[in-house]
């Protein structure tokens, strides 16, 4: 069993229900002691880590990339994607990673010349794949198409809710926390939790 | 377009030790990836979509004005041994050399800019400058890519950047590297500290030949490892601000070793020559670590008179795959270590031991 953090074995494991739901963290020695979880004094510790934590993707297994075929359980496997479309079809869950091996979560270097054509102010909380780039004369019509206009604003309050989250587990209210992530889940996964 | 044996007879000028801060920093790399709308990754393609996206691609990575007269080459067209060389020069990966049908690489005529298609991603943007010049490296792709860009339709996402096959890599898709000659610190078994302090502030430190590699001859690659959310010029900064404070431990490290352990370092130098000279087999470990010794000594002027650049080409040409290619043909581990001795032994009868004045002959006074 590897460690959810670093890949090192798992000695410490932690098992929380909340609700009949279970969630599991597993978890190496020296991880273990960075999170400060070194003995099981209760299930907060379990749930406060797994809000914290740079973690696996928060999407269901069986979606699948529109585009590419790619799936949700092979991003998980090989932690790499697809095509570039893999991107919209997984960005609900993408953001708790990126946080964890980022600097931040939005791109603000170089950018391309349609793109700065197009709009040239990143737009907030919007995908932007501006409808009006071309297609590149050297390129042949590649044999699978971008959409136009990828609508994929995420829910506004995915944030909050995670911070409400962080709160509510810190003040121990654990049936508040399991609701919380029951709707985070909801939100991530568009589909019921397990 | 350029032959292979015209593109690897002249060395680069980043092969031969110069640039700033060349007695302790070899090189300064940059890397984007950059990916097409409407493909999928190589690593989850169709065999045929990487031949169409390559024969699409390829020309107009060759017609780039910086491209034009360099050297192309379909993997399918090219031999073990050849690639191998290009990345003992790093100018292909080891993952990419690891691949055939639908990948090339383009290399201009300096061998300071390459271009790989169908790496991890569709495409690996390379700069390579002598000694601590990452703001040159990144000019050097940076051109490319805008040029690139006007001719080809970038994956990119007004949030997450450029779109790379490994989330590790969105936003810049930039890997800034600078490869380090830290002697002194091993020698004095300071360099643990230097690498845990470099890893906790978020860059990576690696060997010679990348990831997962062990730093043979006290050759060190520092890297950043996050790429969304700074710009490209802010990570670049970041870097050489921790190189220099590097460099300052280093130099620290090797006056120290001058003042307090004079002897010592005397006798490292002096073994490492003679090893050097006059040994019939050397293994690839052992050359490495002699002739960083020698480097060393150069640097310290314990050794005088000493061309640097014909101990950073020797570096390159005992590598296994650069032997291979002298001698044209496949050489077992063992003919190699004796190709590698009889090349550096002929090359160090250039540089005199340690002991010898500048001028040339025997200085035995000093000896006595």
């Amino acid at each position: 069993m590897k460690c959810d953090v670093c890949e090192a074995e798992a000695t410490v494991f932690l098992t929380q229900i909340i609700n009949g739901q279970m969630t599991t963290v597993n978890l190496c020695e020296a991880c273990s002691k960075a999170k400060g979880v070194t003995e099981v004094t209760g299930f907060g510790l379990a749930e406060a880590f797994v809000g914290a934590a740079p973690r696996a993707m928060e999407t269901a297994p069986d979606l699948a990339c529109p585009s590419c075929g790619f799936t949700a359980a092979q991003l998980k496997k090989i932690g790499r994607m697809g095509c570039p479309e893999c991107y919209d079809t997984f960005r609900e869950g993408l953001e708790g990673l990126l946080r964890g091996m980022h600097k931040g979560t939005r791109h603000v270097g170089k950018r391309p010349s349609a793109i700065i054509a197009a709009a040239p102010p990143p737009r907030p909380r919007r995908s932007t794949v501006p409808a009006s780039t071309p297609p590149a004369p050297a390129i042949q019509t590649p044999s699978i198409t971008l959409k136009e206009d990828t609508p994929a604003p995420p829910p506004p309050d995915l944030n909050k809710l995670r911070a409400e989250l962080d709160l509510a587990v810190k003040e121990e209210r654990y049936e508040d926390a399991a609701t919380i992530k029951a709707e985070i889940d909801r939100q991530t996964q568009s589909s019921p939790p397990k | 377009m350029m032959r292979f044996s015209t593109l690897i007879k002249n060395p680069a000028d980043w092969m031969k030790g110069s640039g700033p801060h060349s007695e302790i920093v070899m090189t300064s790399r940059v890397r984007l990836a950059r990916n097409l709308r409407g493909f999928p990754f190589p690593g989850f393609s169709q065999e045929h979509q990487r031949v169409e996206l390559l024969r699409a691609a390829r020309p107009v990575v060759e017609e780039l004005p910086e491209m034009r007269d360099g050297y192309s080459v379909d993997y399918t067209e090219l031999s073990k041994i050849r690639k191998q060389v290009l990345v003992e020069r790093h100018l292909v990966s080891r993952e990419h050399a690891a691949r055939t049908t639908g990948c090339a690489v383009v290399i201009d005529r300096k061998q300071s800019i390459s271009v790989m298609i169908n790496e991890e991603d569709h495409f690996r943007l390379q700069g390579i400058r002598p000694g601590l010049n990452l703001r040159g490296a990144y000019e050097l792709v940076d051109r490319i890519d805008t040029e690139m860009d006007a001719a080809l339709p970038y994956a990119f996402d007004g949030k997450l950047g450029y779109l790379t096959a490994c989330p590790t890599n969105l936003g810049t898709g930039m890997r800034a590297s600078v490869m380090l000659h830290l002697p002194g610190l091993v020698l004095l078994d300071q360099i643990n500290p230097v690498i845990k302090a470099v890893g906790k502030i978020g860059l990576a430190v690696r060997g010679l030949y990348g990831e997962g590699t062990e730093a043979l001859g006290n050759l060190f690659q520092i890297s950043n490892q996050h790429t969304l959310g700074e710009a490209e010029p802010e990570i670049i900064t970041q870097i050489e601000k921790v190189i220099e404070g590097v460099i300052r431990s280093e130099q620290t490290a090797r006056a120290k070793l001058l003042e307090d352990h004079a002897t010592m370092l005397s006798d490292q130098v002096g073994r490492a020559y003679a090893i050097l000279r006059y040994a019939h087999v050397l293994t690839s470990k052992e050359a490495l670590n002699l002739l960083s010794m020698l480097r060393l000594g150069a640097d310290l002027d314990i050794i005088t008179n000493c061309d640097r650049s014909l101990l950073d080409l020797l570096l390159l040409e005992i590598q296994p795959a650069h032997l291979q290619l002298g001698a044209e043909r496949e050489l077992s581990p063992e003919e190699r270590d004796v190709a590698r001795a009889e090349i550096t032994r002929a090359r160090l009868q250039a540089i005199h031991g340690p002991g010898h004045s500048a001028k040339g002959g025997p200085d035995s006074a000093a000896d006595i």
